[in-house]
């Protein structure tokens, strides 16, 4: 009787569920429509800024100890991600995220927001299962992918040793 | 002050380049990113990655696709070096300073800071 009633009980809502088909249609009408002109002009701007304080600190690095271009290039990385913390930790990471798109979610730097922003997030669930188990929530589809095509890019070249070696050092 | 206008314009394009995929092909941050590190991995195996470097300089190393380029990077170099154990051993050579760094600076952050909002 009571399997019976829940059934009928079930059916007097089903004009209200949707099929996920359904639902994606309709949610559609309900974005807000950002015009991907003004989106990608705003990711062209931030994203092109963040490149040129890049080249400034790879610059500076290049004149203050020497390096070359090459050379610079990792310690440059490590100054953007460590300022990328200092902004995820201040709030304002995620204040240019929200307006800038994929201009600061493609650099390096948010690589770096997307991992401190995930290690601070759940450091109330502890340091192990929250802030060691989470860092990698977004960040590790990024390099699970890029260490997947390394691995298969160095085995073709294993295999067939392509002739056209191009420089790989430094 | 060239190289900044090229490194302006060259990053300025990848980052338009991932809008297009949030915006036009609907994909999520995190597909998005694995296809510019896929991309990125593709490029440097064809070689079309280091001239870009070469041309735009922090434009093309500050992109996520320089971390696909750096692991082929490392995973090649290792493999001129040491034979085919270095296509495993080699692939993180290069990345370490970032993903290190990335790892302890948002360690020591989670440590210090209490989430906002």
């Amino acid at each position: 009787m009571a399997v019976k009633s829940a059934g009928s009980g079930s059916k007097g809502y089903k004009p209200v569920s949707m099929s996920a088909k359904e639902y994606k249609a309709f949610a559609q009408t309900k974005e807000p429509s950002r015009s991907v002109w003004t989106n990608c002009l705003r990711a062209f701007l931030v994203g092109g800024l963040i490149c040129a304080i890049g080249q400034g600190i790879q610059k500076f690095f290049m004149a203050a100890f020497d390096m070359t271009s090459k050379q610079a290039g990792n310690p440059t990385v490590a100054v953007l991600i460590l300022l990328a913390v200092i902004l995820t930790s201040m709030g304002v990471y995620d204040k240019i995220a929200q307006c800038a798109g994929a201009g600061s979610a493609v650099p390096v730097t948010g690589f770096a927001n997307s991992m401190s922003s995930a290690a601070i997030e759940h450091r109330s669930e502890g340091l192990v299962l929250g802030v060691g188990a989470n860092m990698f929530k977004l960040a590790g589809s990024v390099i699970v992918y890029g260490v997947v095509a390394a691995f298969i890019v160095g085995v073709v070249y294993w295999l067939f040793g392509i002739g056209a070696w191009h420089d790989t050092t430094g | 002050m060239m190289p900044y206008v090229w490194a302006f314009i060259v990053g300025g394009g990848i980052c338009v380049f991932g809008q297009i995929c949030f915006d036009v092909f609907k994909l999520t941050p995190a597909h998005t990113m694995s296809l510019l590190v896929v991309l990125g991995a593709f490029l440097d195996a064809v070689g079309l990655y280091d001239p870009l470097v070469d041309f735009a300089g922090a434009g093309a190393t500050v992109p996520i696709t320089s971390f696909g380029n750096s692991l082929v990077h490392g995973a090649l170099t290792e493999l001129q070096q040491d034979g085919w154990i270095g296509v495993i051993t080699g692939i993180f050579s290069i990345t370490s300073a970032g993903i290190s760094s990335a790892i302890v600076f948002s360690f020591l952050a989670a440590l210090v800071v209490r989430p906002k909002g």
